[in-house]
């Protein structure tokens, strides 16, 4: 008689849902304490100067302001810390301070803080604050930097190179190409990107004079790393110092990841003033100061034969960190590209290497996908244009390369953790047909003879998530300078209401939603009786928080462990009432009984009724079911699928209509098909939208040109397509769930979908590639420039 | 700093009278003094829509705005728009359609969208989209928006509406 599986699959809607559509959600900037102080920050308009002096006095005078500081008064606390650096090679991290000291090295870096009554005077006060500045040239381009005679943006880093790291089989790879029928190579730039929640980042420290320990409410996906890095590394105090909260947080994207110098100047000048400090960046401070994603310039070589075999794959990037290292800066171009550059392709000879640089540009660290888009847009553009080099069909030879159902677990060669599963063709199959792949190559050959500009794009893309085994992230291979389990504690309280608290930190990705499913169906108990609490480091037990896709594949595992742990426990106290042995009890759907008697069972609320009031159970059995689970994964997921885009250029224009989007994901089992797809719609609009439109774009000058919204094109719901999608299911062997991950998948299978469509639609004029975003301007210009080539 | 200017204007149906700067924008009156934190700040340029508020029944970014000229009006914003313990059509539609993640941009997106259902009861997803284009999210990729609003609209016109799974 077991019942079926209830919730888990259920497209049901998210109960974190009443509290944010009636505006009750509690974001940061909505928390005011009594006593409450308002920061702001004096910013530098160079990208690269001497702080030659700093004049406080005429703010100090202003009415209503606290305080004024500058980075010599701060420099009892320590720089930020550097977590990840790359592996295996030397780093030379050069973190920000709370507020610079002597020189600043991009535009927005922060070199006063004033402190005011209120919002309104703080900002006023900031124009008081009279900065003298002594210029310096600058350098924004990653490869730029490290040629002779660059600016130095640190002098500790010659040629501003701050490591340099390499991975895969470089004797192997030279002798692949250097024999190849075909080779093709490119130049190409993965275009900086400012992630941009629609929340920006700001924090809200408050010191307790009376007891010397902090609490901070901060914009966090990871509250406890933040707990650890402010107090073991900038403030030298003891980590139960300091207590970290993340209310609601108004989405991360990997922004929010990080360590950031407003954490450290709030909680300093709160202790300083005894009184709360609390500092919101506005939107052109987001832009210009936390962090940015991407910015790649890569020469790439693929070697291949005429039948269409890829044999050799050769790469070599330079990756823009910006003005300073920020806090696992270098783990993004490395481990988390570099070793899954093969993407779902088996590739006998691949080699990579990878620059990280210095320049007078805002830090950049993970941004949605983090590495694993640049490195599926690097393939998947190169296997186009193989395809074209060869005259075969890219479809075909994306086929002829693909790693083979049997071939799994697949070690690509490249250092990373084996492929758990995947079955790439079918996906690519599903995705052809829902776009009549045959008929469209007919339609674009007969629109061309009108003039009209159609083309389609396909990417066929893998990803890692459920990052990631401590043993292997925290190795000296791959430079995580900590672990990477997560942590879940289940409770059955008296009256048999169920409570978990996650180290998860979800910030819209539904966590209480698909948690509460998964524990229902656990336990046997009805899903209006779980809670699931997170976001605070005084409740929750220590957990790295969310990001790289995480919060199921690991996070959901902690507690998925716990809840078999309660049910054993449940079992043996069960066994005690019942008289049986414990060794005789099954658990399910909720009640515990005799194997073979289910009629005679107790049900988990009985049960922790008996296990609450605890004055009969068993000889050495612990009152309470409660359990707490550190769970670390023995490997990664990789789910995986193809996209393909449709689009029309219109040549007169240049600009580009993108007429339909079609998603084929496998993201292994899917708890709740609304969450999953909502995950898959938000990253595929990302990557479209580095596609066709973003770019955080620095002049020469280092001046941030795109630096408020009016110029970064964040695209409006009439930039972005409908989203087709289907799934297929390949459950991942990594955990009992089979669940993989799906909030990058999206954005990491879809700039390339849309850019190999776009050069598509222009390759009867020659066009081979084209850099991102595909402004209507630079269509147009690669349209002339190509019709001018053919004259 | 200029001298303080009264106010008074009827805020969710309740009279409020105060003090208060000129350059005081509506969005902090609401939010700061008022306690109304529904309403959200996400840019400086008034491009996100997060601010949006209804005043004398018109959508309107908040930000935008000086609290001294909403002086005798009437504000409704996010917190107000539940009547008689119902959701507006929108909310419940963004509800069923999980027309929001994180829910940032969500309380001005209801608003916007709620003023745009006031003057077209049938719009077309195109409409919807243009309408919205003052409003930006981040996390949904605006597709289940659109048929949040869709969803909103039926409703409204009495017609029957499917909802997510519970
Ligand atoms: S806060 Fe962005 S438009 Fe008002
Ligand atoms: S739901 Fe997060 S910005 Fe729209």
């Amino acid at each position: 008689m077991a019942e079926v599986t209830k919730m888990i699959g259920k497209a049901i809607k998210r109960r974190e849902d009443p509290r944010l559509i009636q505006g009750r959600g509690n974001y940061v900037d909505d928390i005011k304490l009594p006593g409450m102080t308002y920061a702001a920050v004096v910013r530098s308009p160079y990208a690269h100067a001497k702080i030659k002096g700093i004049d406080v006095s005429r703010a100090l005078a202003h009415p209503g302001v606290l305080a004024v500081y500058v980075g010599e008064d701060m420099l009892d606390i320590n720089p930020l810390p550097a977590a990840w650096q790359a592996g295996g090679v030397k780093n030379v991290a050069v973190t920000p301070r709370a507020l610079a000291v002597g020189k600043v090295t991009h535009v927005g870096d922060g070199v006063a803080l004033v402190i005011a009554e209120d919002r309104y005077t703080a900002r006023d006060a900031v124009d008081l604050v009279e900065v003298e500045y002594e210029p310096l040239p600058a350098v924004v381009d990653a490869r730029k930097a490290t040629e002779p005679g660059a600016p130095l943006v640190h002098e500790a880093a010659a040629n501003n190179i701050c490591m340099e790291w390499e991975c895969g089989d470089a004797a192997r790879t030279s002798a692949a190409i250097a024999s190849a029928e075909v080779v093709v190579k490119e130049e190409i730039i993965n275009q900086r990107l400012i992630p941009t929640p629609m929340e920006t980042r700001g924090s809200l420290a408050r010191y307790d004079v009376a007891t010397g320990e902090f609490t901070v409410w901060m914009t966090s996906q990871a509250p406890h790393v933040m707990r650890l890095l402010l107090t073991a590394f900038v403030f030298g105090i003891p980590e139960t110092r300091l207590r970290c909260i993340a209310p609601n947080v108004g989405g991360g994207f990997g922004q929010k990841i990080f360590c950031y110098a407003d954490m450290a100047f709030t909680m300093w000048a709160s202790r300083k003033l005894g009184r709360p400090v609390k500092y919101i960046e506005d939107r052109s401070e987001n832009y210009k100061t936390s962090t940015h994603g991407r910015d790649h310039v890569t020469e790439v070589e693929l070697a291949g034969t005429r039948d269409g075999k890829v044999t050799g794959l050769r790469v070599k990037t330079w990756a823009n960190l910006g003005g300073y290292f920020s806090t696992i800066a270098a783990g993004i171009p490395t481990t988390l590209y570099g070793r899954i550059l093969t993407g779902v392709y088996k590739i006998p000879a691949a080699h990579c290497k990878v620059w990280g640089t210095y320049t007078n540009t805002a830090l950049v660290d993970a941004y949605r996908g983090a590495g694993r888009p640049e490195a599926s847009y690097l393939i998947e553009r190169m296997m186009d244009r193989f395809a074209a080099e060869i005259g075969m069909d890219p479809a075909e030879v994306r086929r002829r390369n693909y790693i083979q159902p049997q071939d799994f677990p697949y070690d690509n060669g490249l250092g990373l953790l084996t492929y758990d599963s995947g079955n790439y063709e079918p996906a690519l199959n599903k995705a052809l047909q829902m776009v009549d792949y045959q008929n469209f190559r007919h339609e674009q050959a007969e629109a061309r003879k009108q003039g009209r500009y159609l083309g389609l794009g396909l990417s066929s893309y893998v990803e890692i998530c459920g990052v990631a085994p401590s043993a292997w992230i925290g190795a000296a291979g791959q430079g995580w300078g900590a672990g990477l389990f997560e942590s879940a504690n289940v409770r059955v309280h008296l009256t048999g209401k169920v409570v978990v608290t996650t180290g998860s930190l979800p910030h819209g990705q539904g966590v209480e939603t698909t948690f509460a499913q998964i524990l229902a169906d656990e336990l046997g108990v009805p899903y209006e009786d779980v809670t699931i609490e997170w976001g605070d480091t005084l409740a929750a037990p220590f957990g790295y928080g969310t990001y790289g896709s995480r919060s199921l594949a690991v996070g959901g595992m902690a507690m998925h462990r716990s809840a078999q742990k309660i049910k054993e426990k449940a079992k043996i106290i069960a066994a005690h009432m019942l008289e049986a042995a414990p060794e005789d009890m099954v658990f399910e759907n909720g009640r515990a009984f005799v194997k073979g008697s289910p009629d005679k069972a107790k049900t988990l609320a009985e049960i922790a009724l008996q296990a609450s009031l605890a004055y009969s159970l068993p000889q050495g059995t612990e009152p309470f079911l409660d359990e707490t689970t550190y769970y670390d994964p023995p490997n990664c997921t990789f789910p995986f699928g193809t996209h393909i885009a449709i689009v029309e250029v219109d040549p007169a224009t240049g600009k580009v209509d993108l007429k339909r989007y079609v998603g084929v994901d496998d993201v292994g089992n899917i708890i709740n098909p609304l969450i999953v797809e909502g995950q898959l719609h938000g990253g595929i609009a990302q990557g479209v939208a580095q596609a066709l439109y973003e770019h955080g774009f620095y002049d020469d000058e280092g001046q941030l040109l795109s630096g408020t919204m009016l110029e970064y094109a964040i695209p409006t719901a009439a930039m972005l397509p409908w989203y087709e999608l289907e799934h297929t299911v390949t459950p991942s062997p990594v955990n009992p769930m089979g669940v993989k991950g799906a909030g990058e998948a999206g954005t990491i299978g879809s700039a390339q979908a849309v850019m190999n469509a776009v050069i598509d639609a222009l390759s009867h004029l020659g066009v081979k590639h084209m850099q991102m975003p595909a402004t209507p301007e630079r269509v147009w210009r690669t349209i002339q420039s190509s019709k001018q080539a053919a004259d | 700093m200029a001298d303080k200017v009264r106010i008074r204007m009827t805020v969710n149906g309740l009279e409020q009278r105060g003090e208060v700067e000129p350059r005081m924008l509506l969005v902090h009156y609401l939010r700061e003094t008022l306690g109304l934190t529904g309403t959200h700040i996400g840019c400086d340029t008034s491009q996100c829509g997060a601010c949006v508020v209804h005043v004398d029944g018109q959508a309107v970014k908040s930000c935008t705005l000086f609290a001294v000229q909403a002086d005798g009006s009437s504000v409704t914003t996010i917190e107000g728009l539940v009547k008689d313990g119902q959701y507006h059509p929108v909310q419940e539609g963004f509800w069923e359609k999980h027309g929001l993640q994180c829910g940032f941009c969500t309380p001005g997106m209801i608003m916007a969208a709620a003023d745009l259902l006031n003057k077209n009861s049938n719009p077309t997803d195109a409409e919807i989209r243009h309408a919205l284009e003052g409003n930006l999210c981040r996390c949904t990729g605006y597709q289940n928006i659109v048929l949040a609003v869709q969803y909103a609209a039926a409703k409204m016109r009495g017609e029957p509406v499917t909802g997510a799974a519970d």
